[in-house]
């Protein structure tokens, strides 16, 4: 699994071109769960689970569809649009990749904003921004602008660990989000910890069963023959066991995404990943 | 038993002709009037015997029982492939059980296992959020599920 000695030097190399994303770490696919009352004994990423070839898929820049999505946002960056006639790079700095380090591995969580304090993943954060600061249209979630700009963001964190806040304020998201993951839904009667908690490394028909972590989104799947989000996937998940979804962007998945990501409190950020 | 058997809806049954049963056809127990008593269900679900060829087409297909989403069969190794692993085995299952207790797991196995993943393939109620096709609806119909039985009674070691 460990084959990263032959990534470091794409990676050398990718840094000479411009991209500055912190080296993905030996070993990076399992890490301890940050504290005794954490359900999960060791936390392992999605990637672990895939087959090799998806997994070589993931660790070549060249090959990862997914970066084509980054390359269109890092020119993305600095086009002004709206009736502010503002870039990104207006109010962060040029260089994205650098602007936003520190930021996608601690998403979703309440921002300020002024007078619009509210709790965000990424994507409606990107909305905000587009829609009160540059006086642009918001983005369609699922839709290549923003999945490539998550992207970005998140990119600007490959190699670090996730890391949310699940005090405070952030504590009510926690709750609804854990107790989301422990209901039965649907006509198959499942809830996510009947097959990611209890069920994984089974095979389910032909299915690999993960943690069903969140560490690598946006993920390419090959499944989508295209980039999606996490909600996408919850949704996929929630469809699969014949349930109707909640929506996409909303409270209930964004308290999800807070549990979920905790559930994987540490595990390093390998945006765009490639999952099957 | 007290189990009640609905003789009323033969003309409705022409509707009722999918692999999604809304409703009980004439002869069959409705699933709101299953009554399982430990762990068993001892009344078949319809009047006409279970047939084992008809149940392994159920057993197998995805869009039926999908029962190898969970569970190796070594005999149908070699025409299916990818069976899980979520549940045990089910080679000499017949041995263990009796027709009444594999009907009654496969009717409803929360009654006697209320924390399995296994679903409830003959319940209509209790559902949370069930997608609108699926919304009152059984995943196998009666008859699927007397076939099933039959099948998994071939099942010997
Ligand atoms: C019937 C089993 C099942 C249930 C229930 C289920 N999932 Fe999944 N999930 C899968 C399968 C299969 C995959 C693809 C293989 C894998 O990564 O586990 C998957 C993948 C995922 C992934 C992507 C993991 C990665 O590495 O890319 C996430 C996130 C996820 N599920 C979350 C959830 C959540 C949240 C729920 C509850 C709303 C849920 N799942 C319910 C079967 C299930
Ligand atoms: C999503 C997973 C899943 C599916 C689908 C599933 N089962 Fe199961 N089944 C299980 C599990 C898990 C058990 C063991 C009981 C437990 O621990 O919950 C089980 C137990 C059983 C048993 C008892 C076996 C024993 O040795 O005790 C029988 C019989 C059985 N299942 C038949 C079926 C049939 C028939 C179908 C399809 C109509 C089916 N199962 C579909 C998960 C599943």
């Amino acid at each position: 699994m460990k084959k990263f000695i032959s990534i470091t030097s794409i990676v050398a190399l990718l840094c000479a071109g411009g991209y500055a994303a912190a080296e993905l770490a030996d070993g990076y696919t399992k890490v301890d769960p940050p504290n005794a009352e954490h359900p999960l004994d060791e936390l392992i990423s999605g990637y672990q689970f895939r087959k090799e070839g998806t997994q070589a898929t993931q660790d070549d820049d060249f090959e990862n569809p997914g970066m084509l999505l980054l390359d269109q946002a890092m020119d993305q960056w600095s086009v002004a649009e709206g009736s502010e006639g503002k870039a990104c790079s207006d109010c962060h700095s040029d260089d994205p990749l650098e602007s936003m380090q520190g930021v996608g591995s601690t998403y979703p969580k309440f921002t300020e904003e002024g007078d619009h304090r509210a709790f965000r993943n990424i994507e409606n954060q990107i909305n905000h921004c587009r829609t009160e600061r540059m006086g642009a249209k918001p983005w369609k979630y699922d839709k290549p602008d923003m999945l490539g700009m998550t992207i970005l963001v998140r990119h600007a964190d490959r190699g670090e660990p996730v890391n949310v806040a699940i005090d405070g304020d952030a504590e009510s998201y926690f709750e609804r989000g854990k107790e989301m993951y422990y209901t039965r839904y649907g006509q198959l009667d499942m809830a996510c910890s009947h097959c990611h908690e209890d069920n994984y490394g089974n095979y389910i028909r032909a299915d690999h069963l993960s943690q069903g972590q969140t560490n690598g989104f946006p993920t390419y799947r090959l499944k989508w023959q295209g980039v999606g989000s996490v909600h996408r996937r919850f949704k996929g998940c929630m469809k699969n066991i014949r349930a109707e979804p909640y929506k996409v962007g909303e409270e209930d998945f964004l308290s999800l995404e807070l549990y979920t990501s905790w559930r994987g409190q540490g595990l390093p950020i390998e945006t765009p990943a490639v999952r099957n | 038993m007290g189990v009640q058997r609905i003789f009323a809806l033969v003309g409705l049954c022409a509707l009722a002709g999918t692999s999604l049963a809304s409703f009980a056809s004439a002869g069959e127990i409705a699933p709101g009037d299953v009554k399982i008593v430990d762990g068993a269900l001892e009344t078949p679900l319809t009047d006409k015997a279970g047939d084992p060829a008809n149940g392994k087409q159920a057993f197998t297909d995805r869009k039926a029982g999908n029962c190898l989403a969970c569970h190796v069969v070594t005999e149908l190794q070699d025409s299916y492939l990818f069976h899980g692993e979520v549940g045990p085995p089910l080679d000499g299952v017949a041995d263990v059980y009796s027709a009444a207790e594999l009907r009654a797991r496969i009717v409803n196995p929360k009654t006697d296992l209320p924390d399995t993943i296994m679903p409830a393939f003959y319940r209509t109620t209790g559902y949370n959020r069930s997608a609108g096709k699926f919304d009152g609806k059984t995943i196998l119909t009666a008859q699927q599920v007397e076939d099933v039985v039959a099948y998994l009674l071939t099942l010997k070691e």
